[in-house]
Order: structure tokens, then sequence, then C-alpha cells
């Protein structure tokens, strides 16, 4: 076998990796400056840049055309800068959000900025996978680091029974994951997408090992974006983590773990045989979800279950089938990931010492908008977008999502998913509701002195959630760009087709 | 077909018969003076029946994790190094050095970080 | 820069203005006083794009320019931009717009000193400027109908300004209410556009509209009218329009007289190639433009508070303007709206500087110890002898009160006597309907004449009747409002010449008619005529509405000067029940009150669906959230934090999941 062109290729393909290299490299930069001056106040600030740079080269790269580097392991192009975007972006909001949350709990540790980075990493591999071992990969950099990111606040049980609960699940779950790939490479013999595709499954027996190993591959997937029968960790582990990283998790995790799962719907199995499976993992998903998100009182289960519910949203905009289906995914991750992040944020900002560690149940915070404007403000921008309010940017999203499933004949997928997110308006309503129109007198008394602890929102946090809050209103009403860019993705390369 | 498998099953039954042999000759030989200590099952020196919540030295975690610092750099070193020459007549030496030195690097930085952070210093 | 940047700049700095003056001081509070700085802000961001629509007015070219910014959604078939187009009916809405608008903007900073919501007034006015803007630049329905929102929004938030006085509040859910059943309207004829047509851009909408089934076009047109009659105050919606008067004077002349009560006709001429073809739907126009205009000015005549003669007269006007339209004559329509800004933001930015004087009347009377709850500064019935205190205000006053009184060479003049000679023209080519309109405007030229110079005489003239007119004293405005009131007076005399009537060179100097006019090469279509009005008997025309105009404003200025209120009082005792229904405003409120909403909405609505309400729907849906909640706590039982437990349901969701996928397979 002839290499010689081996290293000229790698050399070549090398900006293709450019935010890959840029984060982990400065990653590896503040593991360093963390070894020889510890818990340095510039570590974050690195990361900042490093993300920040990225993400301008990603935004440059949104019209690049679609095409494969690296021995055909990896995609570039347009779909990749779209999602690189959307995690770069939301990393950096989740470091500009922890510095004054880990400042006030005294764990403002270096090493946790790094492990940001080097999940960031593992999600920028899983959202540009093209083959089965890149994707395995960076479903595995991303978990490691996301495990250790729960559970660093050792001081707190919960923290470190959520991390232990999410490794021992993740652990199980990839078992599936890995099985279910090889079962898949048993079938075709290939690990790369496009090939698994256009392999020969004749046989019945070699259909079912592949369709088989396909169905233990989603369970890995459906348990990372927290798909119900698979989500049961979701929620105790978005309440043990710290707030911002549950924001980082819930959003950028779900939007590479969802990316990757389109380019394996589109590339690998692009016939439509998934389609109840997915079909009926939503139903599941979205009644879950939303059913126990009504009888929650702690903020951050209540968005853990608002978060399973909104990927069943994303998985009824997936069993469509469809470009614009898969171009109303890519654009709800957005949307949510600007309305999760922000939600999160808030609630990071709103984070107080209790009697019993972190204090985070929505009665504690009756009447809370009234002293803090700008995040009760904020926060009712947020839950509004998450119902799907006009003209918030959820509004446009689940109209994306839904209608292309109607267009393919799900309608009776598309009324559950209306009749769910209705219901949602019960719980998100309160929040806001809480919030504004209650005081403390309206409740069991709270600690008095609970404004004295609150993380000190520094300029650059509030500034993120302002910011936030402005997109989601500028995303609602000027969607057309954004979803035509979305939509390009499918078109240009002919590769999606309805089943 | 089958014939592939022979030097397996030769292994397997290599392997069983050498533990079972050196089991056998290890109660047929070996003098038996039972005490607790030695009938407790074997848990890499530990206690394994009371507590689960006993105290024991972090170094004990620092230590397999430099362990595995080495012993991943290793495991992944070898078949590098076992085909490095049919690397370098394909004309692809340069580009496989470059890729391990990278690599290597990323482990470097671990180790430096576990240095620095006292992992070796057993003293403490 | 090219004209779509201008225009850019022209849409985007009053909106700049608007964020500007209202976040920032939402968050900094000590910006709030700063009243030089947010006035001059909210004052530049409409006087620079006035500048900039100057320029785009000079070099323009003749053919349409539109500006497609970007998609604001694709879905189906429905492909909408945010485009815009730069025309010369746009062209000169727009120069009006900033124009009017920016001398408002000038007026309110001394109008407004010293108001605590200082910041918040601008902030309104200039989103207001914003949203009118993109209703007559838009180049689609939707566009259009966004501004067209935006105004009833701003309007909303500008007559309930001072939001802590109860009347003021209900002043200004009134007009949102009874504009919410002119936009239904309009949203269905939107609906029927897009059904028809499979597109809301004007260019597809003027070109194959006309092609449409005449039924269709029927009803497209009468929707949209009805629409109209909303926003620019028409029987039966224009209920809201005098009680509008609530807000702050500047308010009145920018939202009620000089913009968006004209929004209505705009939408008229825009799609005037559509309107002609729907002689039924004119039909209605023009007769309930006519009794519309009669009825307010009938009025106005009764009226005691100097806004409300001036509201009653802005209704009676925009009468007038639909008159114009239901004869075909847009752009006559379109020149009366020109001039009418004019004329009434003159008008009432003088009566705002009245009031202001006449405020100043009230605190001397609350000094001196006396108890001025019964002291209304916007009554007439207590003003006279103002020419004194404020020569400026009340030189102004006048001549806008001239101007709309018609009497020759002023801008009123021209636009109405266009008007009336339209209507006259179309009567006298064969149509009925016409002519018994022009018999109206006649009668209501008298009436306008009349009650206007009523008002002037009332305020400005004779002897002072406050109390303790001895000792208090009004002053005149500060120089700023006073300005704007010299600009815009001297446009209420100057103003008409841009349409000279067609007995000067047989037409040729109608400097309107022949931008706008379709015929050449303009955006705005009229009636064909085909019978001409021999010239002698037009110039008897003019003669007539100049007699008319002259003749009543002697009159009411000789009966006003002499017997003052006792003129009121002996016009009371002669007519008797008629007057009264004037003064009552022919109990519209009454009407609506009693039908709409006793009978229908309380009645029929509250009591007899009240029944399905609790029942039906209020079991239904606490059924369902009880539901909800039982199932979330069964659900619960399942989340029992064991790690196990969770691990048994993930493998069991495993195999379910292969089992449905190789079900498939």
């Amino acid at each position: 076998m002839d290499l010689s062109t081996a290293f000229p290729t790698l050399v070549t393909d090398l900006p293709a990796a450019f935010s890959m290299s840029v984060v982990g490299l400065v990653g590896l930069a503040m593991i360093v400056l963390d070894a020889f001056r510890n818990d340095h106040p510039a570590i974050p600030w690195l990361g900042v840049a490093a993300l920040g740079v990225s993400a301008a080269w990603e935004a440059t790269h949104l019209g690049a055309p679609q095409s494969t580097v690296f021995f055909e392991t990896l995609r570039t192009g347009g779909f990749v800068a779209f999602i690189n975007l959307i995690i770069l972006l939301t990393g950096l909001a989740t470091i500009l959000l922890s510095v004054p949350y880990l400042n006030q709990l005294r764990y403002d540790y270096g090493e946790v900025y790094a492990l940001i980075m080097f999940s960031t990493v593992g999600m920028i591999m899983l959202g540009s996978a093209n083959n089965m071992v890149s994707i395995f990969l960076g479903l595995e950099t991303m978990s490691v680091c996301l495990y250790v990111l729960t559970g660093f606040i050792r001081e707190d049980e919960g923290a470190v029974e959520s991390a232990l609960k999410y490794f021992l699940l993740g652990a199980f779950s990839t078992g599936f994951f890995l099985y279910g790939i090889a079962l898949m490479y048993g079938a075709t013999g290939t690990m790369a997408l496009p090939a698994m595709a256009a392999a020969e499954l004749g046989t019945l027996s070699t259909r079912l090992l592949f369709w088989g190993g396909f169905a233990l591959f989603l369970v890995g997937f459906f348990f990372k974006v927290s798909a119900a029968p698979f989500h049961m960790w979701t929620p105790d582990v978005y309440q043990g983590a710290p707030t911002p990283l549950t924001g980082y998790m819930s959003t950028a995790t779900k939007a590479a773990a969802f990316a990757a799962l389109i380019l394996v719907l589109v590339h690998a199995v692009p016939g439509g045989e998934w389609q109840l499976s997915v079909a009926a993992v939503a139903v599941l998903t979205m009644v879950i979800g939303n059913v126990m998100a009504l009888a929650q009182t702690n903020v951050k289960r209540l968005l853990a279950y608002s978060s399973i519910a909104h990927a069943g949203y994303v998985l009824v905009g997936l069993s469509a089938g469809t470009s614009a289906g898969y171009a109303g995914a890519l654009f709800y991750l957005l949307v949510y990931a600007v309305m999760n992040i922000g939600a999160f944020g808030v609630m990071s900002m709103l984070e107080w010492d209790g009697k019993e560690g972190r204090e985070q149940t929505l009665s504690s915070l009756a009447g809370i908008a009234n002293d803090r404007p700008v995040l009760g403000s904020t926060m009712g921008i947020f839950m509004l977008s998450l119902i799907g309010f006009p003209p918030l940017g959820g509004f446009a999203g689940k109209y994306f999502v839904f209608a292309p499933a109607v267009d393919a004949g799900l309608t009776w997928l598309v009324v559950i998913g209306v009749l769910m997110s209705a219901l949602s308006a019960y719980y998100y309503l309160r929040v806001v509701y809480v919030f504004w129109m209650q005081s403390a007198d309206d409740v069991e008394a709270t600690d008095p002195v609970r404004a004295a602890a609150f993380p000190r929102a520094t300029v650059a946090a509030t500034g993120t959630l302002v910011v936030c809050a402005v997109a989601l209103v500028v995303l609602g009403v000027f969607f057309g760009g954004v979803l035509e860019t979305t939509l390009g993705f499918f078109e240009s390369t002919a590769m999606a087709t309805a089943p | 077909m089958f014939g592939d498998f022979v030097p397996l099953f030769l292994m397997i039954a290599l392997a069983l018969g050498l533990a079972l042999t050196l089991l056998a000759a290890a109660a047929y030989i070996g003098p038996s003076r039972p005490s607790e200590t030695k009938t407790m099952p074997y848990e890499s020196g530990m206690d394994p029946v009371g507590s689960a919540h006993e105290r024991y030295s972090v170094k004990f975690y620092l230590v397999a994790m430099i362990f595995i610092v080495f012993d991943v750099e290793v495991v992944f070193m070898w078949p590098w190094a076992a085909s490095f020459h049919s690397f370098v007549e394909s004309g692809a030496g340069l580009g496989v050095i470059a890729v391990l030195s990278l690599f290597t690097f990323i482990l470097l930085v671990g180790l430096l970080y576990d240095v620095k952070k006292g992992g070796l210093d057993f003293e403490q | 820069m090219t004209s779509a940047d201008l225009l850019r700049l022209v849409l985007l700095l009053p909106l700049a203005g608007a964020v500007l003056n209202g976040v920032a001081p939402l968050f900094l509070k000590h910006l709030r006083t700063r009243e030089t700085l947010l006035g001059t802000i909210g004052t530049a961001v409409v006087a620079i794009p006035f500048v900039l629509t100057v320029y785009l007015f000079v070099t323009f070219g003749g053919d349409p320019i539109v500006a497609d910014y970007f998609t604001w959604m694709a879905a189906g078939d429905l492909d909408l931009s945010f485009a815009y187009r730069v025309d010369q009916l746009s062209l000169l809405m727009t120069l009006v717009v900033t124009g009017v608008g920016g001398v408002i903007h000038l007026y309110s900073i001394g109008y407004m000193h010293g108001d605590d919501g200082y910041w918040r007034f601008f902030a309104y006015l200039n989103l207001f400027i914003f949203a009118m803007l993109n209703l007559v630049l838009a180049n689609n329905l939707p566009v259009l109908f966004l501004g067209w929102e935006g105004v009833g929004l701003c309007s909303y938030l500008l007559i309930g300004f001072w939001y802590t006085d109860l009347r003021n509040s209900a002043a200004a859910n009134k007009a949102f209410i009874v504009n919410r059943v002119g936009d239904v309207a309009f949203l269905v004829a939107m609906f029927l556009v897009f059904r028809e047509l499979g597109s809301l851009s004007f260019d597809v909408l003027l070109a194959e509209g006309p092609n449409l089934p005449e039924a269709t076009l029927n009803w497209i047109v009468f929707l949209l009218f009805v629409g109209a009659t909303g926003k620019s105050a028409q029987i039966p919606l224009f209920v809201w329009l005098p009680d509008a008067m609530a807000g702050p004077t500047p308010v009145s002349a920018l939202i009620h007289a000089a913009t968006m009560v004209t929004s209505g006709l705009y939408l008229l001429a825009r799609l005037s190639a559509l309107v002609l073809g729907a002689p039924v739907v004119m039909m209605i126009v023009a007769i309930v433009g006519a009794a519309t205009a009669l009825m307010a000015a009938t009025i106005a005549v009764a009226q005691d508070d100097i806004k409300r003669v001036l509201a009653y007269s802005t209704v009676s006007q925009l009468g007038y303007m639909f008159m114009a339209a239901g004869v075909g004559a847009f752009f006559v329509a379109i020149f009366h709206v020109v001039t009418h800004a004019f004329f009434k933001a003159c008008l009432f930015l003088g009566a705002g500087s009245v009031i202001h004087g006449m405020e100043e009347v009230e605190h001397g009377l609350e000094e001196q110890g006396r108890d001025p709850s019964d002291f209304d500064p916007q009554d007439m019935r207590t003003m006279g002898g103002l020419a004194e205190y404020m020569p400026a205000t009340r030189t102004t006053y006048l001549l806008a009160t001239l101007a709309i009184s018609g009497i020759p060479l002023t801008a009123g003049f021209f636009s109405k006597d266009e008007i009336l000679f339209k209507a006259f023209e179309y009567g006298y080519d064969g149509s009925t309907y016409a002519m018994a309109v022009w018999v109206v405007g006649i009668l209501t030229a008298v009436l306008t004449a009349f009650y206007m110079m009523r008002s002037y005489v009332l305020t400005f003239e004779g002897e002072p009747r406050w109390p303790l007119s001895d000792q208090l004293a009004p002053h005149e405005s500060p120089s700023t409002m006073t300005g704007a009131l010299w600009t815009l007076g001297l446009l209420s005399l100057v103003g008409g010449f841009i349409g000279l009537p067609a007995v000067v060179q047989g037409g040729d100097w109608n400097w309107i008619h022949h931008y706008l006019g379709a015929k050449y090469g303009g955006p705005v279509a009229e009636a064909s005529v085909q019978g001409h009005v021999p010239l002698a008997l037009e110039w008897g025309l003019i003669l007539l509405s100049s007699v008319i105009a002259l003749g009543t404003v002697y009159y009411a200025w000789r009966v006003y000067l002499t017997q003052g209120l006792g003129y009121d009082a002996a016009l009371k005792r002669r007519l008797r029940g008629v007057y009264q229904t004037w003064t009552d405003k022919y109990y519209w409120d009454e009407f609506y009150n009693e039908v709409v909403v006793d009978s229908l909405i309380n009645g029929v609505a509250r009591k007899g669906l009240a029944a399905f309400d609790t029942t039906v729907v209020d079991g239904a849906v606490n059924g369902v959230a009880d539901t909800a909640q039982n199932a979330s706590g069964l659900l619960r039982r399942v989340q029992t934090g064991l790690v196990q437990n969770y691990a048994l349901a993930l493998t069991v969701g495993a195999a379910l999941l292969i089992g449905l996928m190789l079900y498939g397979v």
C-alpha cells in the first residue's frame, strides 16, 4: 500500500480541523498554565479567546461546499460549520457564565475551563463525523470530560452522586452503542457512513444484523440527547451538576449528538426504514418530558424535563426524514441552544446557599424579578420562547420542525407535539409568574439574606444573557436567512430524500 | 476454515492447562496453614469486607493516573513501532513520526500537570 | 451610497432613536432628566431621514426602486421578504411623515418640558415614525401590515401616555379595540389575496389583481376599505379618534392629523388599480366618506373643547378624502392628505400652545387659592382674547383656519376645490351618487368654514373669559414651539401650489397630478372620465366655492365677534333637538355601549356562553390539567433515583427499540 501521499494530505487537510486544533491546543495550554500558576484568573479568558476565534473562523465557512477530509473520517463544509458555530458559541457563553458562578462557590479551578475546551473538541469531532470511529471517539472525548465536570464540586454530595450516576449509565449506554456499531460493521464490512448506505444487505439475517445493530446504536444516541425511555439520568444529573455546566450539557451536547445523528441518518441509512422507531421515541419523549415537568418544584429539574421534551421536538423534525425536516431540526438546535443556555444562565445567577447546599427551588425565588429586573426579563423571554410563543425564536423553531413532519405524513405525531407544547405553557409560565407576580411573603419563609449569597452578576455574564434574549427575538422575526442557510446544506448534496 | 482457529484453541488449552496445573501443584506441594488473612478473597491488598467508606490515601489514584498515562502510551506505541518499518518503506516515515510526536506531546502535558500538582510527591 | 442604502438609513434611524431613547434611560435613570439630549436625539433621527428623503426625492428617476433587504420567511409557497418600494407615492408620503413628523418632534421638545416620561415620549414618537415609514414604504402587504399594526401600537401607547388617569387608559383601549375590528378585515383581505394570487407583493398584486373575478375583487377591496375605516376614522369605526385627544397634543397632531389616520387613504391610493376594478365598492367608499364628512362637521359645530373641534374636523376632512377616492380621484385624495397634514398639524400644535398657556392660568388659579378642578384648559368657553397674549400662536392658527376653510389661494382651497371638482366631474359624467356626494361636499365646506372660524374667534378674539382674567395672563410658548407653528402655518398658505386646478394652463401646472398620476407614469391610477366639464362651468364652480368660503368665514367672524358665546346659545335655541344631537355626537357611543357592549357582549356572550364556558371549556381544561398532574405523580414513582432502576429502564427501552426496528425490516 502506497502511503507516500498520506502526510501531505494530512497537512493540506489541517485547516479543516482549525477549530478542533485551536480549542484543543489552547486547552492544553490552559492545563500547563494551571500547573504552574494555580487557578490563574486569565485561564477562562484564554478559553474565551480561543472559542471566539474559532467561532469567527466557522462563521466565515458557513457557505463552504460539503466534502470530506482526513481520509474520509471527518466532514467539512457548511453543515459542520453551522454545528461548530453553535457548539463554540455555547461554550463561549458557558465560560462567561461560569466565571461569576464558580467564584461564588469558590471552585474557580483552572481545570474546569480546560475540561470545557476538551469536551468542546469532542463535540466538534462528533458533529463533523463521517465514520463510526470518529463518532465514537468524539462521543467519548466529550462524555469523559462531562463526567468530571458534573462532579467537580466535591463537597456537594448531590453533585458527586449525579456524576457517578452519569458515569455508570453513560458507560452502560456506550456498551450498547459500541455493540451496535460492531453489528453494523459486521453486516456491511465498513465503518464509513456513506459506504454503509452503499453496502448490499442481501440476506434476511444480514438485514436483521444491520437493523438490530442500528437500533442499539440509536440507544447510545438517544441516551446522550436524553430521549425517553433513555432519559432517566437527565433530571438527576442536571440537578446536581454546576448550573452553567448543566446549560452547556443540555445545549452543546445535544447539538453535537443530534448533528451526528443527522449525519448518520442522511448518509448511512437514507432509506427511512427507521422512521417509525424515531417517531415512537419522539412521542414518548415529548409526553414524558412535558408531563413530568408539571410536577417539579426545583427549577433545574424542571428545566431538565423541559430539555427532554425539546429533544422530542427535534426528533419530530428528524422523523420527517426530508431536507426540510433536517434543516428545521438544525434551526431548532440553534434556537434551543440560545434559550436553554440563557435559562440555565439566569438560574446560575440566582442560585444561593440554602441550608442544604445550593438552593434552586422555584418558590425560593418568589418575586426575584423585582430585585433583579434584567434577570427577570431575560428569563421571561427564555420561558416564552421555550413555550414557543411568537414572535420569539422558539415559535419559528417549532414551526420548522413540525411543518416538515406534516408534509411527510406524520400528522398524528405533530398533533401530539402541539398538544404537548400547549401543556408546557403551564410550567414555563409558572416560572414567569413566580418570578414576577409573587413576592417573598406569598411563600413559606425563605432565607432573608439570600441576596448576599447570589453570584455577583458580571457585565460579561449579564451581557451574555441579554445577547441571548435579543438573539431570540431576532431569530423569531428574521428566521428566513438562517433557515435558507440550513436548507442549503441538504440541497447542495442531494443527500436527503423522503422515505 | 476450521484450521485457521487451531492456534487459538491451542492457546486456550495451554492457558487453561497452565492455570490448572499451577493451582493443583500449589495445593499438592505447598504446606497448608490457613489463617484469616490468607483465606480472604484477593482484592489488591485491601480488606473487601467492612465499610465502603473507609479512608485511604488519595495517592493511590494519583499513581493510578500516572500509570494510565504511561500504560496508554506504551500500548499505542507498540503497534506503531511494529509497523514503523513498513511506513518508512512506503514513504510516510516523516508523517507517522509527526503523528506520534503529537500524541506523545499530549501525554507529556498530562504528565507535566500530574507532576506539578504533586502526583509524584510521595512525602506529603 | 445607493438609494437602497439611503433608504435603509431612513428606515433605521428612527428605530435607532426609539431604542436609544427607550432602552438607555430605562436602565440608566440619570439619563431620564437629560431633556436636551433626549429631545435632540429624538428630533435628529427624524430630521436626518427627512433630508435624505429630500435627496431621494430630487434624484428620483421615475422608475420605482425596490429594495429587497432580506427574506423574512419562506414556507411553502409563501415567500416573504423585507422589501421596500420607493416611488412617487411613497416618496411623497415619506416626505410628509418625516417632514411634518420632524416639526412635531421639534415642538415636543418644548411642550413636554418637565414631564416625567420625557424619554418615554420621544421613544414612542420615534417608534411611531419607524412604523409609519414601514407602512408607506412597504412593497408587500405583510410589511405594510407590520407598519399598520406598529402605528396602532404606538397610538395606543401615546394616547394612554398619561396612563395614571383612568380616562386616558380607557381612551387608549378604545382606540386599540376599535382599530382591531378594522384590522381583522384587513387580515382577511390579505388571506384572500394570498389565496387568489399566491403572492402578497405589490408588484404581483397590482399587475394581476385587476384581472381577478369581479366578486372576489369586490370582496378584497371592500375588506381593505373596512380596514381603512378603522385607521382613518370613518363611519362606523370613527369613534376612537375624538377620544384619542386624551394624549399629549403633539401626539394628536402627529397621529391623528398628519400621519396615521391617512394610512387608510394611502392603502387605497397604493392599490388604486384594484379599487377602480370594484365600482360597487367605490360607491360605498364615496357615500361613507360623504356621510362621515357631513356628520363630523355638524358635530364639530357644537363642541366646546378646542381639541374636540379639531378632532371632528379631522374626521370630516378624512371623509372628504374618501369622497375623492370614491370618485376615483386618488391623487387628489393624496393631495388633500398633504395639505391637510400642514394645516391640521398647525391647528393641533396651535391648540397645544393655547392649552399650554391656559394651564398656566390653571396654575395661577391654584396659587390664588381657587379650586381649579372645574377649570378646563381645553374649554373654549373660558378662553377668548388670547390674541393679545399669544400673537404668534394666533397668527399661525388664523392662517391654518383660513386654509382649512378654503379661502382662495391657500393650501386647503386648492385641494378641497379639486375634490369637489372631481366629484362634480364624475357626476357630470353620469354618476348620480357622485353628484350627491358633491352636494354634501359643498354643505360640508360651509360647515367647515363656520366651525373653524368659530373656534378661532372664541379662542383668540373678544374679551378674556377665564376667572380672575385681570390678574392672570398666559404667555406665548417657547421658540421651539412657535418655530414649528410658523413652519406649518406658512406651508398651509403656499402648500396648495403643488396642485393648481385645471383652469390654469389646462391642468399642465398641476404638479401633483403629473407626479403621481398613472397616465404620466406614476403609481396612482384614476378613473377615466368621458365628458369634459366646460371651462366656464369649471370657473363657475371655483367661484362658487370661493364665495362660500369667504362668505361663511365672514359670517362666522362677525356673529362670534359681536355675540360671542351668545350666538352658540341662539343656535341652540333655534335648532333645539338637532343641536342637542350634534352635541351628543349622534349618540354613536351610546349606540355602541347599548348594542355591542351591553347586548352582544354582556348579554349574549356573557350570559349565553357562560354556562358553556364553565362546564365544557373549564371542565375540559381542568380535566386535562388534573389528568396531567396525576400522570405526573404516577410517573414520578418511576424516577426512583436508583441507578440500577435507570439501567433497567434503559435495557427495556433498548429491547423495545430493537423490536420496533426489526418489525419493519
